[in-house]
């Protein structure tokens, strides 16, 4: 399989759709973006449960959609895995009854696959039980093995971490992940999470408004982000601000609501200005400036919140700032909210995007 | 103090309204020994209007639920621009008195009616016959049956029928397969409705199809037709029909409760 191509034209509710993209063979995308941005309605093209006004669906030499030839599959007739949000397991069948609906062949040859592929999943002792009783991880190992008991070609994931609750997210996205790299599947996964989007994919599209705005690695999203939209979707600081030349080939930028930064990226005009939480460092407020950083901003801390081994800081400079720090730091600097300190990080860690 | 009152004043509503409602029911049976009940069922022509009630509505229900649930699916999954209007026309017999219902069919078709001609052609005769009990109360009871079927389909959550599909189903199996089994509670109950709507139905039946015992009596008709001459016959038979609609209604609800609809499919 050569992968697959996706061109959509189609007009929505409340915006026009306009994408394309193109997938790799073997490979796993994600489509990220925030809700409403039309991630799941591609999906419904790509599966054939929405026609768009105009677009063209190749899977490998199929043509599963091409109005401008009069071609429209119906899902039925698509090598096409779905993988609900919710999972949409039918809740008047039993888990393998649920397994055994795609499946061909008589009530024993598809009860026996059916528990095949729930073993496959560690699920086989629940064979019997109705989707109500089963928690919400044990309905995701049923849904994938309802999904993949098929063996699609293309494999679409709805958000499918999202009905877990935070603590077996992280266990079931890895275990998702093996999933994805064991079936010869082409998978897109929708999320509106970037960090789900990295575990999970190897080709990130950020999608905003019915189109297309990025794509590429992870990693090239959070260090080259084309607009603000996508650097705060990876994660990054976001500070608007003007920018000019300054001293030692530089750019200062006044930032909107005040404070000046510097900048190695060179621009003149409206910008915005991008920082990781992580490079960003916090020292008392009377503290000499002993540090190589070049930017330091007076801020007030209006929260403190523990993720894991590490802490995040929200703070206002005064527009949004957030900092990452350890629990140790978090402790010798005193910091809870109200507490004024300074915040500082180098030149070099900032990027620059015109706005 | 104020809030205890208010609370008290919801049960005595509740009460008031069980008391109304019940009442009546109540009285029947308290007129009416068991030995009447069965003595009723003695008779004849008494046995002859419960066989025909069962037939009748047996025979209105099976033609509601064949076409009535497939065009309750259309209309709750479809959107399309005279929706509202077929959903307010479909429901227009709930309003209609039955002396009008029995009218507007013997009008539409009786012998001298908009298809009268038509039907007599096909050799059809619906006037004082059995079938003119079942298109009567087919007439009426369909609109309970529609309209509970279409709120329970608009409940399915769309996702499963379009996991359905993904799944390999063609529209017509996710319908029989999913649709119609997560719909099942709804159905039955608008089931229920129905089958209860024809078992009492009584005007229209009269005026459309006569009260002829063992062709149009049903039981609504051979109790009124007692009601002026036996009294007490005609309170036994009204306790036996109380009796079975009762029993239909709660077997038709435990059926739903039980999904013997949804677990059978597979």
């Amino acid at each position: 399989m050569s992968g697959l191509e996706l061109m959509a034209h189609d007009r929505l509710r409340e915006m026009e759709l306009a994408v394309e993209l193109h997938v790799d063979g073997q490979r796993r995308a994600a489509i990220v973006g925030p809700s409403g941005a039309g991630k799941s309605t591609l999906l419904r093209i790509v599966a054939g449960l929405r026609r768009p006004d105009r677009g063209r669906v190749l899977v490998g030499p199929e043509v599963w959609l091409d109005s401008g030839r009069g071609i429209n599959l119906s899902p039925e007739e698509r090598a096409c895995g779905f993988m609900f949000q919710h999972y949409a397991l039918f809740p008047h069948l039993s888990a393998w009854r649920n397994v055994a609906f795609g499946l061909p062949g008589d009530r024993r040859v598809r009860r026996r696959r059916a528990l095949e592929q729930l073993e496959r999943f560690g699920v086989e002792s629940l064979a019997n039980a109705r989707p109500a009783s089963l928690s919400g991880g044990e309905r995701q190992r049923v849904a994938l093995a309802r999904t993949l008991a098929r063996d699609p070609s293309v494999l679409l994931l709805d958000e499918p971490l999202s009905a877990l609750d935070t603590r077996t997210r992280a266990h079931a996205g890895r275990e998702l992940l093996a999933t994805l790299r064991g079936t010869g599947a082409l998978a897109i996964v929708v999320t509106h999470d970037f960090s789900e989007a990295a575990l999970l994919a190897d080709q990130i599209f950020v999608m905003d408004e019915g189109r297309i705005v990025q794509q590429g690695t992870a990693a090239e999203l959070s260090a080259r982000p084309a607009s603000a939209f996508v650097a705060d979707f990876a994660g990054s600081v976001v500070l608007g601000g003007t920018a000019r030349p300054a001293a030692g080939g530089l750019s200062e930028i006044e930032l909107d609501g005040g404070g000046v930064v510097n900048s190695t990226d060179l621009f003149r005009g409206p910008v915005v200005a991008l920082v990781f939480p992580w490079e960003i460092s916090l020292e008392p407020a009377g503290a000499s400036h002993e540090s190589s950083a070049l930017n330091r901003l007076p801020v007030e801390v209006l929260s403190v919140t523990e993720i894991g081994n590490r802490v995040r800081v929200g703070m206002s400079a005064p527009q949004p700032l957030v900092a990452e720090l350890t629990a140790e730091s978090t402790r010798s600097l005193g910091l809870r909210p109200g507490v004024r300190v300074n915040a500082t990080w180098k030149a070099t860690a900032t990027r620059l995007v015109p706005r | 103090m104020r809030r205890a009152a208010f609370g008290a004043a919801l049960f005595l509503a509740l009460f008031l309204v069980l008391a109304f409602l019940t009442l009546p029911i109540v009285a029947i049976f308290v007129h009416t020994s068991p030995g009447d009940l069965i003595s009723s069922l003695g008779e004849e022509d008494a046995r002859d209007a419960l066989w025909l009630s069962l037939q009748t509505s047996l025979a209105a229900l099976a033609v509601i639920v064949i076409v009535g649930t497939p065009a309750a699916y259309l209309l709750a999954t479809r959107e399309f621009r005279a929706r509202s209007v077929v959903v307010t026309l479909i429901e227009l017999p709930l309003v209609l008195p039955p002396a009008v219902a029995g009218i507007a069919l013997l009008a539409s078709f009786g012998p001298k009616g908009l298809f009268g001609g038509a039907l007599d052609d096909a050799g059809i005769e619906l006037v004082l016959q059995t079938a003119g009990v079942i298109v009567a109360l087919t007439f009426v009871a369909a609109p309970f049956y529609l309209r509970q079927a279409q709120e329970a389909f608009a409940a399915v959550d769309r996702n499963l029928l379009d996991a359905a599909r993904t799944l390999g189903a063609s529209e017509a199996r996710a319908f029989i397969r999913v649709a119609v089994p997560c719909a099942g509670q709804g159905i039955t109950s608008g089931l229920a409705l129905a089958w209860g709507r024809a078992l009492g139905e009584f005007g229209a039946t009269l005026m459309f199809a006569g009260s002829f015992p063992g062709i149009t009596q049903t039981v609504p008709l051979a109790i009124f037709a007692r009601f002026s001459s036996d009294f007490t016959s005609a309170l036994a038979l009204s306790g036996v029909l109380v009796l079975i609609s009762a029993a239909l209604l709660l077997s038709v609800k435990i059926l739903g409760r039980s999904a013997v609809l949804g677990g059978g499919a597979a």
